[in-house]
């Protein structure tokens, strides 16, 4: 046993305090001040809820945020099947197969701009009308390997022996997959799910390239709003968003964790 | 034991079917025709000539421009943003180590709940609107903000020190945005680190500072050049932060290539800073492929057992 004391190096404590309370400070002081009475967002006054009734209020928002939920809707349930489909294929060795989960992770490397500009040639040059369709069909592409990684990891961890002994019992392959393989891997699928829809929810880039007049999503909203000025209404949605962020990938990490103990 | 192993072709070929589609779809195809469109000329009124003959104009205008006489002489516009993207992810790169790293090595130091709490703790942000996330920094480093005016106040002399809409508010944004991906690699390469090596290094009377760099950053190199790597690379191609708290003359190319296709109406100069940019990006991917050949062969002779 290594005792702890080697492991600690002066000055990494204060560092690591630093850095939290760098990656935290923009996220408390965007929430401190969505409650800022004052319009100046820069003076504090007093304590308001102010702008969350104006942005509740506020028809652009209502539709934006209610496009928003119906793109990240279909997009996970579309990026989350066809990364289950890809797992179960990868999860098994075969020639070329880590070239396959290579390609199915590109879309994490390629710099966003550019599939962007890209997927709007390709709706151009298609002819197909820019709208909520574009948008969903666009966003599936990002989400999958959000969904694939967790599901991957799962199918990766768990004891293959399970599947041997329900085969041993005279199951069929289907009936293997139905009925000790998708449960086992619920909690993983679940999990990719809340990814691919907390990506798709928050996209900008590709939204803000694909999606035509009239389809506006929230990312697309806050930031034609901030180029035409800070106000407390961006502080307040933008709150909002991240919240629902937050709260969600808390939630697939839950998932996670519960799926690990259950199947060990 | 068949449902184990391997799997019929043609079951596999079913289910690897969407996602080939997708990827071919989404990704093949329209970088195959922005590559296309990237050789044609330009149309007067955006968009290209889809009948014109292939040609290079649009990757010879990258670095250079004709004069009244039709001879070429050297641009800098594009080259400029070019090494000025280059520039800025580099140093966000080393900020995000000279940061990542510390905070890698002391969360090995802590108990295995802490652990957990902080990789979600340092996850969180990453996943929480990046647009949104730029936004607040806009907010802390506008001018009358309550940083710029303490700035001020200590170093009155400077004569109003901005903090918004120049290089520094970029390199703060970008390392606020790309850090945990600095972080998470190096994390999980020192937590397989053998701590009986770095002992033995004290046993032999190394200092904390020797066993640092001769023990411990070597054996986790793996770590920092794959974090490297994922800073690195979305930084180059960042879009969002130089749009927010960049100014006009802090344009990375991520914000060249959106104006081609916006206000600019240049299709073929923004397919050829599109493959420009990737092809760059190619070269540290290839980079790393060989790196890490090289590090997995040396842990093979036995550097690292």
């Amino acid at each position: 046993m290594i005792a702890q004391h080697l492991k600690k190096l002066p000055l990494t404590r204060e560092t690591s305090l630093l850095v939290l309370a760098y990656l935290y400070l923009p996220i408390f002081v965007l929430i401190g001040y969505s409650f800022n009475a004052n319009r100046s967002a820069t003076v504090w006054t007093e304590f308001s809820f102010a702008w969350y009734e104006r942005i509740i209020n506020n028809p652009s928002i209502q539709v934006a945020a209610l496009n928003s939920l119906v793109v990240a809707s279909i997009a996970t349930v579309l990026s989350t099947s066809i990364a289950l489909l890809a797992a179960l294929a990868t999860s098994r060795p075969f020639y070329g197969r880590r070239m396959v989960e290579g390609s199915i992770n590109l879309p994490l490397l390629l710099p966003e701009i550019v599939i962007a500009v890209a997927t709007l040639l390709l709706f151009m040059s298609l002819g197909i009308k820019l709208g909520l369709v574009t948008v969903t069909i666009a966003h599936v592409g990002f989400c999958i390997p959000f969904a694939y990684l967790p599901i991957r990891a799962r199918l990766n961890d768990m004891d293959k022996r399970l599947l041997e002994a329900a085969g041993d019992l005279y199951a069929n392959p289907y009936q293997v997959f139905r009925r000790v393989t998708l449960p086992l891997l619920w909690p993983a699928v679940l999990s990719g799910a809340v990814l691919a829809f907390v990506v798709s929810l928050d996209d900008f880039i590709m939204t803000f390239f694909v999606a035509g007049p009239g389809s506006t999503t929230l990312p697309v909203y806050i930031f034609s709003a901030i180029r035409a000025g800070v106000t407390p209404e961006i502080n307040a949605i933008s709150t909002v968003m991240l919240v629902v962020s937050i709260v969600l990938v808390v939630l697939s990490y839950w998932l996670g964790q519960r799926g690990r103990s259950k199947a060990n | 034991m068949s449902t184990i192993g391997s799997q019929p072709v043609i079951r596999r070929l079913l289910l690897l079917g969407p996602v080939g589609f997708t990827l071919l779809g989404l990704i093949l195809i329209p970088l195959a025709i922005m590559g296309y469109i990237s050789f044609l000329p330009r149309n007067l009124y955006g968009g290209v000539d889809w009948q014109a003959d292939w040609q290079w104009h649009s990757y010879v205008q990258l670095f250079f421009q004709e004069d009244f006489d039709g001879n070429l002489e050297l641009n800098w516009v594009y080259a400029q943003a070019l090494l000025r993207s280059l520039a800025q992810a580099g140093g966000t790169t080393l900020l995000c180590f000279a940061f990542g790293f510390p905070v890698a090595l002391w969360m090995t130091s802590l108990s295995e709940r802490s652990r957990n709490l902080m990789v979600l703790l340092i996850t969180i942000p990453f996943w929480t609107n990046l647009l949104i996330r730029n936004y607040a920094w806009l907010i802390i480093l506008r001018e009358n903000g309550w940083l710029a005016q303490a700035v001020n106040g200590l170093f009155p002399q400077a004569g109003g020190i901005t903090l918004l809409y120049n290089d520094f508010a970029v390199s703060v944004g970008l390392v606020y945005s790309f850090l945990p991906f600095m972080i998470l690699p190096i994390y999980s390469t020192l937590e397989k680190l053998d701590w009986r090596l770095v002992e033995a290094a004290y046993d032999l009377g190394a200092t904390r500072w020797l066993a640092l760099r001769r023990v411990i950053l070597p054996l986790t190199m793996p770590g920092v050049v794959a974090g490297a790597l994922l800073v690195f690379v979305p930084s180059l191609g960042a879009y969002i932060t130089p749009a927010l708290l960049g100014g006009g003359k802090t344009l990375m190319v991520g914000n060249l290539i959106q104006q081609q296709f916006g206000t600019a109406r240049n299709w073929p100069l923004g397919g050829s800073l599109s493959f420009l940019l990737l092809g760059i990006m190619l070269l540290a991917l290839i980079l790393f492929a060989l790196y890490s050949r090289k590090a997995a062969k040396s842990m093979h002779r036995g550097v690292g057992a």
